[in-house]
């Protein structure tokens, strides 16, 4: 593989139009962390024409729970959770500013759509490492719904997270790619 | 008449809730070897490499290896000898539990299915009992992730379908998941009995060591077919392309109604996760 591409955030569409898919890609910056319950809560006061708790624009939105932290510990092990959950409520959030999410698994297609529009990507983390993952994560603050617990949203400060690009700004899709290369039946 | 204190089995779960949540079994890390050797994408070379490299992490630190910390799955052998004193068996299993996800810094993701108001200390843990020859107890602690545990399917195929529906199923399945089990993944297939034997049959295949075959060699043999489709598909290591799409398939088989043909697929994501004690 070739070596890896540097992200700094918040991202700029410049930086954004370059990435491909399969590219390798360090973040170094602030990225915040959204699951089920959180991102619920977000589109319900979209919704209600309300104020988020974060501002979206430029943002990098992180499919995680963590686990609790260990003492001396900035965060628990915090990889990726399956993506498509998330499906119902992404486009909204790309349309009010997001450009990034971090996740794993195939997205629908409004959430392809949505990104090729709009000008946003989605970054594969490897499911699973989330031992290895947190060592990237040198921050973790909770900035809005403490009650969830690991559904909370957290700004995360990070250094050289590893992602992979599988939807880039053009509408490429690493895993249709990725799979037809390798497929033998 | 074997006596065995309730209390005593309490801190055997607890340590077997945080030593499976930290500590992959060497079958899988072998596992992980063999495929980052032969796998023909340099990307899933390299995801393997991470999968190693994340292990080696969990298990000096004892961090937990995922994230998600499962629920709680356990399986539990009762000697017909043994008499539990001092308590009730399933409280001390409890209690080993939340002792081991509070005290191993492991999430906790048991929730309300509607309000998803989280319980707080992972319980109810899923025990299965079962009475057996002897005097001991044996558990097996497997705690079970949500991504793959969403992908597994039960279907009541007809008896039409034979062999050829279960792996058209099977390998549909699997296409259909892609990448978000968190592949290399292992299959659990559970043949027979009823609707919910057939899923307790595909749970407890999941148990197996990766590269122990069913000891009915035709059941071995399908195993090893119903695999080499799968890692046919390209899907590879998190889904990103590649021949590794699981690392091994388990099938287990038994009698059903003379109408039905149950089939259940339970998918475990390579972070397969089990500890086993003896009392």
């Amino acid at each position: 593989m070739n070596a890896p591409l540097r992200l700094h955030t918040p991202l700029a569409e410049k930086d954004l139009e370059k990435l491909a898919i399969g590219d390798k890609v360090l973040i170094t910056g602030v990225i915040y962390t959204g699951r089920d319950a959180a991102h619920k809560r977000l589109f319900d006061l979209i919704e209600q024409g309300k104020e988020l708790p974060l501002d979206l624009k430029g943002q990098i939105m992180y499919f995680v729970g963590p686990s609790p932290a260990k003492p001396g510990q900035a965060i628990g092990s915090a990889g990726p959770t399956t993506s498509y959950r998330m499906d119902a409520f992404s486009p909204r959030l790309i349309e009010l500013g997001l450009k990034a999410m971090i996740g794993k698994g195939n997205r629908a297609q409004a959430v392809l759509d949505a990104m090729k529009k709009h000008k946003a990507v989605y970054f594969g983390a490897t499911g699973g490492a989330g031992a290895l993952l947190a060592k990237a994560i040198k921050k973790a603050e909770i900035v809005a719904y403490e009650d969830l617990g690991p559904e909370a949203i957290r700004r995360l400060e990070v250094e050289d997270f590893l992602v992979i690009v599988i939807n880039d700004v053009r509408g490429n899709d690493l895993y249709a790619e990725g799979a037809r290369k390798y497929r033998k039946c | 008449m074997r006596e065995i204190a309730a209390s005593e089995i309490i801190p055997v779960v607890r340590d077997l809730c945080m030593s499976a949540n930290y500590d992959l079994g060497q079958d899988v890390l072998n596992a992980f070897d063999r495929a980052g050797a032969s796998d023909e994408s340099p990307v899933a070379r390299e995801v393997l490499q991470e999968l190693k490299e994340n292990a080696r992490i969990a298990r000096q630190e004892q961090v937990p290896l995922c994230q998600d910390c499962g629920l709680a799955v356990l399986f539990v052998e009762i000697g017909q000898d043994v008499h539990v004193t001092g308590g009730d068996l399933k409280a001390a299993i409890s209690q080993g539990v939340q002792q081991g996800y509070a005290d191993g810094y492991l999430r906790k993701s048991a929730c309300h299915p509607f309000t998803r108001r989280n319980t707080g200390d992972n319980l109810p843990a899923i025990i299965h009992l079962d009475i057996v020859p002897g005097d001991t107890i044996r558990i097996t602690m497997a705690p079970k992730g949500g991504g793959s545990e969403n992908m597994s399917r039960v279907t009541m195929l007809t008896p039409a379908a034979g062999y050829a529906g279960v792996k058209e199923f099977v390998v549909n399945r699997l296409r259909e998941a892609g990448g978000n089990p968190c592949p290399p993944t292992i299959v659990g297939i559970g043949i027979g009995g009823t609707f919910e034997r057939s899923a307790l049959l595909a749970k407890k295949a999941l148990l197996r060591e990766i590269g122990t075959r069913n000891p009915d060699p035709e059941i071995a043999g399908m195993e090893l077919d119903i695999l080499d489709e799968i890692n046919r598909l390209g899907i590879g290591p998190m889904g990103y392309g590649g021949n590794t799409t699981s690392l091994d398939v388990f099938m287990e088989m038994e009698p059903c109604h003379i109408a039905s043909l149950p089939l259940a697929v339970n998918i475990n994501c390579h972070s397969a996760r089990h500890k086993e004690a003896v009392i």
